[in-house]
């Protein structure tokens, strides 16, 4: 099953290689994986994509929280939390005078923006769940996409359960 | 008190009363070399390999309980002691290496001895640092100890650049008592309820066993195990690693479990309804085929690290804890209990099922798994190793190498002390045993210290008796020298058909005038009727490092033994020719 797991770990060099060692090293998948400091400079959010089966999954979490250099972590694929997801991608398709209609539809019904246009392309920003950007990949022929690049999954939990010290 | 990166270093290692540093000085660490000279804090051991730097503090560690402590070099210092922090890592034992590196200015550059220590050591270590500034000095060196030592402990390094070690540059330095972290906060006692819910069902066992591993002698549970072992009157079996934190000579052990272990262990492992799993990892050496381990069994599981609990093996009862407090607080309610003022064994609930059970193991124990000839002429290694045990009366520190007389010494020393059975288990390091040794006896200057090893493992780091005649360490050294890597060629007998694929050692080295070259004693037996006069007369010198070479029968197998892939009771044991 896949796991979002969110964990909070200090912002010190080699903390992210820590976190990646361990998954190669013991043969975890990583589906995704994003981080970034927070509002607190000394530690940095980490999101991790993961699947595997309950007992892997139990195994991962506590081999990351092993680690030193992780303060605390939240799985957010268990019973008892609910929970938001967004992954960011960034998409740059030809756009022909012939195409530019479609793509503004297209971008319309998905609720993405268009943050840069010239002669031949369009770069289009979207928001949402991994479901979501890879419907509007699908959206389009395979030769009109120049580039895509996706932020990887950021998950928090719903209400005012936090994971912070 | 202003000092440079150099001198707190030496400082702060007076400061946690660090006995010994185990070391070889080098470029990237030689304005700490020289502040220690100057500082006379702790007492250096020059090694000739740092391999044996790491294996010297760790055998220190592992007969002391306390952290051992090595420097390197930066480069190829480092790289040679990453094999004795793995071993130590994977038994889980405290230490603290320190390692130079190039100045911060050139890191990353492909300087002249630069490698990326953190980077190499991180799969092998509990936690590693790199020292950027000299004001985190101080405080990082706390924190390496911190780590080290507390919860399940395990190897530290800390990296620490040439520039930050600078002898012009000084800074105040006080010692900090005690280290917060907010990252770190090892559980140590365990949860009462589950403790309780143990309890009801060791209580409620008809066929209970102790299963202890290396985390009851990490823990300094040794007492508190014996006391509710036999209080409950349940039998017990132990790892490799474990061994001796519950008297081998007492009735209720069973001996070894494993591979190697007796027939009565595993059997009664197969068998069992709870059981104990105390500071033990179940490891694949001990489980053989996962879906035969312990088919009717309901498992219990004492350990202070999280990770260690399911990750082979399901369990039923998980208690996150340090072992000692754990086993104290099941004492605790043990005598709150009404039936604590009754008879040994009666605490069980059903004495009639505990009486029924022993019954059964006594039937086991009749197989008498560990016989073997005596009375052949050539030298049987078992013969040298209960020899051994006589000689010392039991007494003395063992270290070991990797191979068959590992496992011989594991089977036929009868080790009845914790701490006095210092192998590698985990990693399974050749070299080992005698750098180990050397750490064992710095520690224990008074004390009875041997090595058992072979003619392959020994050779891996010979170079560690120039070491022991510059300290004047008088080790023992036992070595079974049958002319192959005796438990490759045994696979190879039993799983290859007899093909000893490099398994036949050549241009062995006359061991004796190698001793005698560094200046020690060497001795060549070949005869078992020799065997004891030699050790008596080998341990009666005191003040020298004897080596004794013993010529042993080639092809002896290691029995009992489970093949991989097959289950606890499917054992082999010594064909009945073997027998007497």
């Amino acid at each position: 099953m896949r796991h979002i797991i969110s964990i909070l770990l200090e912002n010190e060099s080699g903390a992210l290689s820590r976190v990646a060692g361990l998954f190669s090293a013991r043969a975890y998948n990583i589906e995704s994986l994003t981080v970034a400091p927070t509002e607190d400079p000394s530690l940095s959010r980490m999101t991790l994509v993961t699947s595997g089966s309950a007992e892997i999954i139990e195994q991962i979490t506590k081999q990351l929280n092993k680690l030193i250099d992780v303060v605390k972590l939240n799985d957010l694929n268990v019973s008892h939390v609910q929970h938001l997801e967004r992954e960011m991608m960034l998409i740059k398709v030809k756009a022909p005078v012939s195409a530019r209609d479609e793509i503004m539809r297209l971008s319309g019904i998905f609720r993405g923006n268009i943050i840069d246009v010239t002669d031949d392309a369009y770069t289009v920003e979207l928001t949402g769940t991994s479901d979501k950007l890879n419907a509007f990949i699908a959206s389009f022929d395979c030769d009109s996409i120049l580039e895509t690049v996706r932020s990887g999954v950021m998950g928090i939990a719903r209400g005012s359960s936090a994971l912070h010290l | 008190m202003e000092l440079s990166g150099a001198e707190i270093i030496a400082q702060f290692l007076k400061d946690e009363d660090v006995e010994y540093l185990f070391g070889y000085p080098g470029g990237a660490v030689l304005h700490i070399y020289d502040a220690l000279l100057r500082a006379d804090s702790v007492k250096h051991i020059l090694v000739r390999h740092e391999q044996a730097a790491t294996h010297a503090a760790d055998g220190y560690a592992r007969s002391t309980g306390r952290t051992g402590v090595a420097l390197v070099t930066s480069g190829p210092g480092m790289t040679n002691a990453v094999t004795g922090i793995a071993t130590a890592y994977l038994d889980s034992i405290p230490l603290v290496v320190l390692t130079g590196q190039v100045p911060t200015a050139v890191i990353g550059s492909d300087a002249f001895q630069e490698v990326d220590s953190v980077g190499i050591s991180r799969p092998c270590v509990k936690h590693n640092f790199l020292v950027k500034d000299v004001k985190d000095l101080a405080e990082t060196l706390k924190k390496a100890f911190y780590v080290a030592s507390t919860g399940r402990p395990g190897p530290v390094v800390v990296d620490i650049p040439k520039n930050v070690t600078d002898p012009n540059i000084k800074i105040p330095y006080s010692h900090m008592a005690s280290i917060d972290m907010r990252s770190y906060n090892p559980v140590t006692k365990g949860h009462p309820f589950q403790i309780k819910k143990a309890l009801e069902l060791m209580l409620n066992a008809k066929k209970p066993v102790f299963y202890t591993g290396g985390g009851v002698v990490l823990s300094n549970a040794s007492a508190s195990l014996r006391s509710l072992v036999q209080q409950l009157g349940f039998p017990i079996t132990s790892t490799l690693m474990g061994l001796g934190a519950y008297p081998s000579s007492d009735e209720q052990f069973l001996g070894m479990l494993g591979m190697h272990g007796t027939y009565e262990a595993n059997m009664a492992m197969h068998d069992t309804d709870v059981l104990i799993a105390v500071g033990a990892r179940f490891d694949d050496r001990v489980t053989g085929h996962l879906e035969q381990f312990c088919p009717d069994a309901k498992i219990i599981h004492i350990d202070i690290d999280p990770s260690s609990i399911s990750k082979t093996v399901q369990v039923d009862i998980p208690i996150v804890g340090d072992v000692d407090d754990v086993l104290t607080t099941m004492l605790e309610l043990l005598k709150g209990s009404d039936s604590s003022s009754e008879a040994k064994g009666s605490d069980s609930s059903d004495g009639q099922a505990l009486k029924d059970w022993w019954k059964q193991i006594k039937q086991w124990r009749k197989k008498n798994c560990l016989r073997y000839n005596k009375k052949t002429k050539s030298i049987k290694p078992q013969f040298v190793v209960e020899k051994l045990h006589e000689v010392t009366q039991g007494d003395a520190y063992i270290t070991s190498d990797v191979g068959q007389h590992q496992m011989f010494t594991a089977q036929y020393y009868g080790f009845d002390e914790p701490r006095r059975w210092i192998n590698s288990g985990g990693l399974g390091t050749m070299g080992f045993g005698l750098p180990a040794a050397m750490g064992v006896q710095l520690a224990h200057l008074d004390k009875t210290v041997a090595c058992v090893t072979g003619e392959g493992s020994i050779q891996m780091n010979i170079q560690e008796l120039a070491t022991c005649m510059q300290y004047q360490l008088p080790i023992k050294i036992i070595n079974l020298n049958n002319r192959y890597l005796g438990m490759v060629r045994q696979w190879q007998e039993f799983f290859y058909e007899g093909r000893y694929a490099m398994s036949y050692m050549d241009s062995i080295p006359d061991f004796v005038k190698l001793a005698e070259s560094y200046g020690h004693v060497g001795m060549q037996i070949d005869q078992t009727s020799d065997v004891e006069d030699a050790l008596k007369e080998a341990f009666a010198m005191k003040d020298k490092l004897v080596f004794i070479d013993f010529i042993t029968n080639r092809e002896e197998n290691v029995y009992p033994m489970i093949a991989t892939g097959k289950g606890q009771h499917e054992m082999e044991l010594a064909p009945d020719s073997e027998l007497v």
